[in-house]
């Protein structure tokens, strides 16, 4: 973020990206669809990662966007049939609404008061996935999704097409998610979490650039529950509650605030961590409640925060403006 | 030296030809995927059920027609998209055969087009949401449990004629399995001249049910409570507290009362009738036998949720002798699981209607105290009961399933 960034710094990037292209043919189908669960939260929680790291806003009603995302989807196409072209808009732009909404209410308040109105902003969310039975069909969920149809000349029903297919809606958000952060737009955020008096003496409007981080936010967690819903083929009030909205808070924290990739990261180790452990032990929660409590305790900037601090330290420090 | 390898390798070629086993035999062992929520708050009901599988899969040994069984347990905290998540594991890492398992019915609901697109068979001994086999059925699913609706059926008519009762007042919890158990009780009660004169609806995992037992109406002939999990540990104490039990009697539908929670309780609960497909006091040497054993083995009674796992296990037993072992013709595997008849499980003869859904017993219950432990006493038994009671399937079928709305409270 601080002037042109050195070239070693593409250096891993890249090559995770790679990895990524060219894994499917040499990756079971399970650690495949881990995969593709672990790109789809990716999205979300760097979209969350807009509001927390470069805002410095705790969200905890995250889900929500993701559901209203999942929700349109389901209702859509299970009673309207209606196809991938007109899901996603509708998906996203009711996410960007309903974070449109929410914003006003929740940006009244900061820290611990923003999270509590966001969590009880959340729960509304829930309860109405839960009690609007005739729209949502309840606790049942809605089931049976088929995957997107778009007009590509395979089907997205085998693992690697979506696998292919979600990697693309990951780069995708990545991509419109760091122009964002790295546009003059995105650095006024910076600077309105580093500084609201000091912003607003500068003459910028400190409500209308966090409003607009929370809406954006908001919107691209839609784009992240629509695919979710593809992935799942089933949409249920589960996806919107709080243990969501708080995994995705874990995410963002555990690969690192403000760096975008970092959650991502979190994102995957999250997923793979609750899989594949869970296999060997029924106490996986255990390890799982370590794995957070190491963070915050030797890493609170996170891994990917934790990795730029130790090799800034071998490196002469470069200048970091938002410190 | 040489000359005698050679004997040694004939003959054991011989003796090999001769005593070969049919081809399957040299396949891998049967594996079974089991999806229940083992952490979180239904982590004890997926405890039992596992046990119930696995104690029937020990009395065999471990082997089903011939070949070694593995069962792979995998946790789904009860949530239906970390179920799908494991389904997915189950099926294209670990290479099951067949599925069991599951608790809750959205998870049902979320898993059964998976299974269809899969190709795989799954049983559902517990998940009892009622259109899995009725408005939605599907093809890959075996349902070896129950319809939530199932034992409401013969049990509205039981109050109406055999207790009596003329106005009843339901409080049940907020969801789908509620509305189930609560619609099927509603019908055939009032149309034996019943009248369900109040609906309260708490939502899943109240605790405190003052703001409910106060609003109940006191002219009820009797309570219909419908709960589950923590409710049904708190429920019928504060009911006693309330001053209502000494009142007006406390009925409910099966999970009121479940041998799950029957330990927990104490007097509060002597007295509730309750109807369902299982009790452990059922009767019967063969239950008397099943009780015994899964006492000494775990320690406790088993609750309907074990016995419908232990008879899942013996489900799939059956339909892989059938087809003797091929479980790997997954079509075939599916048919032969369809045509299993059971006539002596624990909780009674059960076989499958036209829909996959069980026929069998319904069991009357009534809370009472012998030897000091809490049982549910059968009062009453209503043999080969189907998901549609003594309804036309297809007259049935044109009600709305069973909801927060249907049928309407007429006399609310």
């Amino acid at each position: 973020m601080s002037g042109p960034a050195p070239a070693n710094r593409l250096v891993v990037p890249v090559v995770v990206l790679a990895v990524l292209l060219a894994a499917p043919p040499f990756l079971s189908s399970y650690v495949l669809t881990l995969l593709t669960q672990s790109l789809i939260y990716a999205i979300v929680a760097m979209s969350l990662d807009l509001l927390l790291g470069y805002l410095g806003l705790p969200s905890l009603g995250h889900a929500a966007y993701l559901g209203v995302g999942a929700y349109s989807v389901g209702i859509l196409t299970s009673r309207y049939g209606a196809g991938f072209g007109t899901v996603l808009p509708v998906g996203v732009g009711l996410a960007l609404i309903l974070a449109a909404v929410f914003g006003l209410l929740a940006l009244r308040a900061t820290g611990v008061y923003f999270l509590m109105i966001t969590l009880a902003l959340g729960m509304v969310a829930w309860g109405l996935a839960y009690r609007w039975v005739s729209l949502t069909q309840g606790d049942n969920g809605i089931s049976g999704l088929p995957r997107p149809d778009v007009p590509l000349p395979w089907s997205l029903a085998g693992a690697i097409p979506f696998y292919y297919f979600a990697l693309a809606g990951f780069l995708l958000a990545l991509g419109v998610l760091w122009l964002i952060v790295h546009s003059p737009f995105g650095m006024s955020l910076v600077g309105v979490r580093e500084s609201e008096t000091r912003m607003r003496t500068l003459g910028y409007h400190v409500w209308l650039h966090k409003y607009l981080g929370f809406v954006i936010s908001g919107g691209v967690a839609g784009f992240g529950g629509v695919l979710w819903a593809y992935y799942n083929g089933f949409v249920g009030p589960t996806d919107l509650d709080l243990s969501t909205s708080v995994e995705v808070l874990l995410m963002v924290a555990l690969g690192g605030r403000a760096t975008l990739l970092g959650p991502a990261l979190g994102a995957g180790i999250i997923v793979f961590l609750k899989n594949l452990v869970s296999v060997y032990t029924q106490r996986w929660l255990l390890i799982l409640g370590a794995a957070y409590i190491g963070t915050i305790v030797y890493a609170p900037e996170g891994i990917v925060g934790a990795v730029r601090r130790l090799s800034e330290a071998t490196e002469p420090a470069p200048a970091r403006p938002e410190a | 030296m040489g000359k005698k390898l050679t004997l040694g390798v004939v003959a054991a070629l011989v003796l090999a030809v001769a005593a070969a086993p049919p081809a399957w035999a040299q396949k891998g062992p049967i594996k079974i995927g089991f999806i229940a929520p083992m952490t979180g708050g239904a982590a004890q009901v997926g405890k039992d059920m596992l046990n119930g599988l696995m104690m029937y899969l020990a009395e065999r040994g471990n082997e089903i027609a011939g070949r070694k069984v593995e069962v792979i347990v995998e946790d789904n905290q009860g949530s239906p998209a970390v179920a799908l998540t494991k389904l997915r594991k189950l099926v294209e890492s670990d290479k099951v055969h067949v599925l069991t398992g599951g608790l809750f019915a959205h998870v049902g609901y979320a898993l059964a087009p998976k299974v269809d697109e899969y190709k795989i068979p799954m049983l559902y001994p517990v998940m009892a949401a009622d259109d899995l086999t009725q408005r939605k059925p599907s093809k890959w699913v075996v349902r070896t449990g129950w319809t939530s609706s199932q034992p409401s059926h013969p049990f509205g008519e039981y109050v109406a004629k055999t207790l009596g009762y003329k106005k009843v007042a339901v409080i049940a919890m907020d969801y789908a399995f509620g509305y189930e158990v609560v619609g099927g009780f509603q019908k055939t009660f009032e149309e034996n001249g019943g009248r369900v004169i109040q609906k309260l609806w708490a939502p899943i995992g109240t605790t405190d049910f003052a703001p409910y037992l106060s609003q109940i109406k006191r002219d009820a002939d009797a309570v219909f409570a419908l709960m589950v999990a923590v409710s049904s540990l708190r429920f019928p104490k504060q009911y006693e507290d309330s001053g209502l039990k000494a009142k007006i009697p406390l009925i409910g539908g099966g999970t009121t009362f479940d041998e799950f929670v029957l330990p927990s309780l104490g007097d509060e609960a002597l007295g509730g009738v309750s109807p369902l497909i299982y009790s452990a006091a059922i009767d019967t040497p063969i239950n008397k036998r099943f009780v015994k054993e899964y006492r000494a083995k775990y320690g406790k009674v088993p609750s309907y949720y074990s016995e419908t796992n232990y008879t899942a296990g013996r489900w799939i037993d059956e339909a892989a002798k059938a087809i003797k072992g091929d479980v790997e013709n997954r079509e075939k595997f599916l048919a032969a699981l369809r045509k299993v008849e059971i006539p002596d499980a624990p909780r009674g003869p059960i076989k499958l209607d036209s829909r996959g859904n069980p026929i069998q017993t319904i069991y009357i219950r009534k809370v009472e105290r012998k030897d000091g432990e809490l049982w549910n006493t059968v009062v009453k038994t209503y043999p080969a009961v189907s998901q549609f009671w003594t309804y036309k399937p297809e007259q049935f079928l044109k009600d709305p399933v069973y909801s927060r709305d249907f049928p309407p409270c007429k006399y609310c």
